[in-house]
């Protein structure tokens, strides 16, 4: 039996089509993924995100158990609101989990996980409470809905569908999040857009739905949201890193806190086994087919592979995320291996597309 | 899902025309675009190569996947359809204007083999 969010019905009567997304029946588009892409590099689109799992960290030592549960420094956010991306790392430095975390209030911070990860976090979360020495509450918000209305046009009309959360976020920088009377508006997301991120009660999502619908926010599906990401340069867990791999192979580096003394788990893993692997982008030289998941790639300091892989509707290329050996340097020719023929490719430093624009060339 | 009653089915989702000149057109059906998602590449089989009934003769990717055209009876290939190549969108558009290549075929009674409309349609609703 799959598990559905608030949203189910109303994605059904639009038409979409329906995917077994890790256990959700999540809709994977509502007609043409292409489509759903542009519309969110060129207008607003929005995805129904409530698959994925808010989990409320609450209470005294709150702060001080992600300073030891998160390998990117929560010391980082000092004004209420702010929003920062971190990885959640196993004893063997492993990523556990990538996620945000939001900071509500001194003893409030908000972490957003991916849908597949969500129940072993709580149980890895509760298992570090003992670790750290402090116990602050862990709440999985079951009851919030999250709707990620993302592009160039996504803040006005999440403004005409609630009026009363432009006062309090107009002026709000990306990164940060404000509670406007019952729904979360976060300046994050995952395409590379602008846009808001919406925390609301399950039960006043389908309304809330509707009213962006009448806004002319086009609904999108899971395909779009992938494309957009890649396109974003932004990593997927499962595809290009998982328990296994080191953030620092990942192209996570950025978010990994080495600097300052405070200890985090997983941080003794990463001092000891330097970065193996560099996480960059490809693009195929012809369009004579499409990168994928898994693809050999063969440069001359050595094998990588394809980690994520893609067409890209505003190339009109494939594009990829590769961990690749660290010699290799970004403009290389490289070769891949698809589907038995070596396809030529050249390396890139990711994002693709960012804010509509292509940044590569 | 459409399915027109003139053409002829496959198992794995391709469709084929009779033309009058008594060669086949191949393409894949709605119901196989739809599953696909939006098509970005099409590779063809070489003209004038024999390919036997069911095997891999040409490679479809959509955003989401890239998958096998397998060819429908025993033949060769005597043309290819390369304005298709080059915007594959069609495909999903018009999945039976969509023709990707004809062949001849080697016994001209093998399409009576091929599963007809209604059969089709039940096949792909499972």
């Amino acid at each position: 039996m799959l598990k559905t969010t608030p949203l189910n019905a109303a994605h059904r009567a639009l038409g979409a089509r329906m995917v077994d997304f890790g256990g959700w029946d999540m809709p994977v588009n509502y007609g043409s993924q292409i489509e759903e892409h542009h519309a969110v590099r060129r207008d607003a689109g929005m995805f129904d995100v409530s698959h994925m799992l808010a989990i409320d960290v609450h209470g005294d030592g709150a702060r001080e158990f992600l300073r030891r549960a998160l390998a990117n420094n929560v010391d980082k956010l000092r004004d209420p609101g702010r929003a920062l991306y971190a990885c959640m790392l196993n004893h063997a430095g492993g990523v556990v989990d990538d996620l945000i975390v939001y900071f509500l209030g001194e003893d409030w911070f908000r972490l957003v996980v991916n849908a597949g990860r969500a129940e072993g976090d709580l149980v890895w979360l509760e298992s570090l409470e003992r670790i750290a020495g402090v116990a602050p509450a862990i709440r999985p918000r079951r009851d919030l809905a999250m709707i990620a209305v993302q592009g160039p046009n996504a803040r006005e009309r999440v403004w005409q569908a609630l009026p009363g959360t432009r006062a309090a976020t107009a002026a709000m920088p990306s990164f940060h999040a404000r509670q406007s009377g019952e729904v979360m508006l976060a300046r994050t997301g995952y395409t590379g857009e602008d846009g808001f991120e919406l925390l609301l009660p399950a039960a006043r999502a389908e309304t809330l739905w509707q009213q962006l619908l009448g806004c002319g926010v086009k609904p999108c599906g899971l395909g779009a949201r992938d494309t957009l990401r890649l396109e974003a340069g932004m990593n997927l867990w499962g595809q290009d890193m998982d328990e296994s791999m080191s953030p620092l192979d990942a192209g996570l580096a950025w978010t990994v806190d080495l600097a300052s003394a405070r200890d985090f788990l997983g941080k003794a893993a990463l001092l000891a086994h330097p970065q193996r692997w560099q996480l960059l982008g490809l693009v195929l030289a012809e369009n004579a087919g499409v990168l994928r998941s898994h693809q050999k790639v063969s440069t001359a300091q050595g094998e990588g592979e394809v980690t994520s892989g893609t067409f890209s509707p505003t190339l009109e290329r494939s594009i990829a995320l590769a961990r690749i050996p660290l010699d290799v340097e970004v403009g290389g020719p490289v070769q891949v291996s698809v589907r038995g023929r070596q396809l030529a490719a050249k390396v890139v430093q990711p994002p693709f597309v960012r804010n509509g624009r292509i940044l590569i060339n | 899902m459409k399915t027109p009653e003139q053409l002829k089915y496959t198992e794995t989702h391709e469709w084929v025309a009779s033309e009058a000149d008594g060669t086949l057109a191949v393409g894949i059906t709605d119901h196989a675009q739809e599953v696909l998602g939006d098509i970005v590449f099409l590779e063809l089989p070489p003209v004038g190569k024999r390919y036997a009934q069911g095997e891999a003769c040409a490679v479809i990717e959509s955003v989401k996947a890239a998958s096998d055209i397998n060819m429908p009876v025993a033949g060769v290939v005597v043309a290819t359809n390369d304005a298709l190549a080059k915007s594959p969108e069609r495909v999903n558009a018009d999945a039976y204007a969509a023709w990707m290549f004809r062949i001849k075929p080697d016994n001209a009674g093998d399409v009576g083999g091929l599963m007809a409309a209604a059969a089709y349609a039940d096949h792909a609703a499972k």
